[in-house]
């Protein structure tokens, strides 16, 4: 009897992955999924956090995927590991801070060693050549191949006609003639295929799946890396990139200034490890400092908390000082005029 | 044997990552309680059973945490 082969299939939850799996499944390959999870994933997180997302219903997209596959998911865990793929991008970064084309040879390779520890026998990825103008080019394939370890145990089944023949062809283990050669930017053939396939809910996200594409979050990790002075960060660094508004006044401290509810119950839980704000006598956000503020500069930050609350036209408000360690005093602030905070200010 | 895992203040897929590498320690039958402040786990997390086949014998929330326990399949 024939041996069935194994492959594991990058699911990032989007359409092209899910198609790539799909069309192997099709030729009889046991089909696992992996999903690597670098912090920056856009999956879930905002809608965890605030108020006004929580009515829209809610799922992993990857979950999704793989379940509808009716195949395994693995999530992994690449935080750390991650790091040193966006401190140091060999092929640098994109439009904004992300390292695309090093991001896809690293979880190449980690899907490399995972078949290598799991005894299965090739690597499948939704690459479309002309895809993407940093990480799918014709050009950056073979790249991708070569710098991941992967080499021809690198299936892309969407465009695999297109680029020579990887071993899981020559072996006969899935038929070339069966696989396809879509190219560029278009979504037609994709949806034709889905069509074809009978997969009719995918998700469709704009701008990629990482917050490293986007131009306000990468403004805001630069920010971060300066002010440090150095390019090393944290998991919670990362999240907390991700709510409120972001003002620094001054070089050495920020403030997160909650703009809701949900982002203020987040963070909540910060409240040991940053000083934080919160106005006693009218309602108004949680604030949380970075950096090492003066006196004086927590003077400055309590008149512009006092600016975002509902006391922004008061002569003066009560404003709760909250230290890391817990002890809370209050000061009494006027409240920083709307037009006098510098537009070099916001993050 | 249950066991508890406390996933607070993580955000998913953390809470399925933790659930997952948890699982992988337990045997065929034994329960977990994952206790979780993300919402979204009361979607991921039986997601996750159903396609790795586990089984949720119970989900609840209450105030901003929410518990699901599972049970490991074989």
């Amino acid at each position: 009897m024939k041996q069935q082969r194994k492959a594991i299939a990058l699911i990032s939850g989007g359409l092209d992955s899910m198609l790539a799996a799909k069309t192997v499944m099709e030729q009889g390959v046991h089909i696992e999924g992996i999903n690597f999870f670098t912090g920056f994933c856009v999956e879930g997180h905002t809608h965890g956090i605030r108020e006004r997302d929580k009515a829209k219903p809610k799922r992993n997209n990857s979950l999704w995927v793989a379940e509808q596959l009716g195949i395994k998911l693995h999530i992994v865990d690449v935080i750390e590991e991650y790091k040193k793929v966006l401190i140091n991008p060999k092929h640098g970064y994109g439009a904004n801070m992300n390292p695309c084309l090093d991001c896809k040879i690293f979880m190449v390779s980690k899907a490399k060693q995972w078949i290598v520890e799991n005894n299965f026998d090739f690597i499948i990825t939704g690459e479309v050549i002309g895809q993407r103008p940093m990480s799918q080019r014709k050009a950056t394939m073979p790249i991708v191949a070569k710098e991941s370890g992967a080499d021809d145990l690198l299936l892309r089944p969407l465009c695999a006609k297109n680029l020579p023949a990887t071993l899981p062809e020559r072996e006969g283990w899935v038929d070339r003639e069966k696989l396809h050669d879509i190219t560029g930017r278009s979504r037609k053939p994709q949806m034709a295929m889905a069509e074809k396939f009978g997969i009719d809910d995918y998700a469709q996200p704009a701008g990629g799946c990482c917050f490293l594409t986007d131009k306000s979050y990468s403004a805001k990790l630069v920010d971060l890396w300066k002010a440090r002075d150095s390019k090393d960060y944290e998991l919670d660094d990362v999240m907390l990139l991700k709510v409120g508004r972001h003002i620094r006044p001054k070089a050495h401290f920020k403030m997160i200034v909650a703009r809701e509810e949900g982002e203020g119950r987040f963070m909540q839980g910060y409240k040991r490890d940053y000083i934080s704000m919160l106005c006693t006598s009218h309602s108004g956000p949680l604030v949380l400092l970075d950096g090492s503020p003066s006196a004086e500069d927590l003077y400055l930050a309590a008149s512009i908390t006092a600016r975002y609350g509902q006391g922004r036209d008061a002569e003066q408000v009560d404003m709760a000082i909250m230290e890391k360690d817990g002890s809370e005093r209050t000061i009494q602030v006027k409240p920083l005029a709307v037009d006098k905070l510098p537009e070099e200010w916001l993050i | 044997m249950r066991e508890v895992l406390n996933a607070r203040r993580l955000l998913c897929p953390l809470p399925v990552i933790r659930t997952q590498d948890k699982v992988k320690q337990l045997q065929p039958g034994d329960q977990l309680e994952v206790i979780c402040t993300d919402p979204g786990v009361m979607q991921d997390i039986p997601a996750w059973c159903r396609i790795n086949g586990h089984k949720v014998l119970e989900s609840s929330s209450g105030g901003h945490e929410y518990i699901i326990v599972l049970e490991v399949g074989g």
